[in-house]
């Protein structure tokens, strides 16, 4: 049989769109499957050296649930959405919501996303990162990990024209 | 029933349980079989399907009391 292969293009680069790229990837790995992820536009952020940066956001997200990740029962079960003129008045609300979303992670056992993205490079994923946006951005190649391939549109295209999944993140 | 290696994948949620799953298994022989702790209720149908797509074979599945045990040998 030969090897099954999968491609995904990683858009976004907030710390909730994060995971759907590293989770598909390193469990396509797990799977078998030979895997490469195209990072372009602000996907970027997800393979520089320093993910401080990465950040998640209920302004403008009426699907993402607030709630507090500690307390009692009742407490946790408290849905603190606002309305958005509000949320973008509060200094430091996102850093804020981003904090109470990483102790969810953890609570939850969910990995967090350096270990994710080191357990991909471990299990040979390849990643791309989109020379252009690169430029555009005015990113040098040491801002990124060890291990970064850079390319353009043909070079995501000799690879995905031979998988058998391909994802747009 | 008898087993090689053992991995405690306890309170770790998806996708961990298979990869913690298929690092174990690449660190025994073909033919041995691996015992698999979760509580990630995913890991039921996860474990079924990674079987299914690598080969290996799982040869239980269990539940008591909110956690689940994997046989699974090594192809």
């Amino acid at each position: 049989m030969d090897t099954k292969k999968m491609a995904i293009i990683a858009t976004k680069g907030t710390l909730d769109w994060a995971y759907p790229p590293f989770i598909l990837a390193s469990t396509a790995a797990a799977l078998g499957y030979e895997t490469q992820i195209f990072f372009t536009f602000y996907g970027l952020q997800l393979v520089r050296k320093d993910l401080s940066g990465l950040k998640v956001s209920p302004l403008g997200n009426p699907g993402m649930p607030m709630k507090m990740p500690f307390g009692p029962k009742w407490f946790k079960d408290i849905n603190w959405n606002m309305p958005n003129a509000i949320q973008a008045i509060i200094p430091g609300y996102e850093t804020v919501a981003t904090g109470l979303m990483k102790m969810t992670i953890a609570n939850n056992g969910v990995a967090t996303i350096p270990d994710l993205r080191s357990l991909c490079q471990e299990a040979d994923v390849k990643f791309i990162a989109c020379q252009m946006t690169v430029e555009l951005f005015g990113f040098e190649h040491s801002d990124f990990i060890d291990g970064m391939e850079y390319g353009g549109a043909a070079t995501f295209f000799e690879f995905a024209g031979e998988t058998d999944i391909c994802l747009f993140i | 029933m008898n087993f090689d290696k053992e991995l405690d994948a306890r309170g770790l949620n998806c996708p961990l349980p298979i990869l913690r799953a298929k690092k174990a298994l690449a660190e025994i022989p073909s033919g041995q079989v691996l015992k698999i702790l979760s509580t990630d209720p995913g890991s039921v149908k996860d474990f079924a399907a990674f079987a299914k797509q690598t080969g290996n074979e799982l040869l239980s599945t269990a539940e008591a009391g909110g956690e689940f045990t994997f046989f699974m040998k090594k192809k």
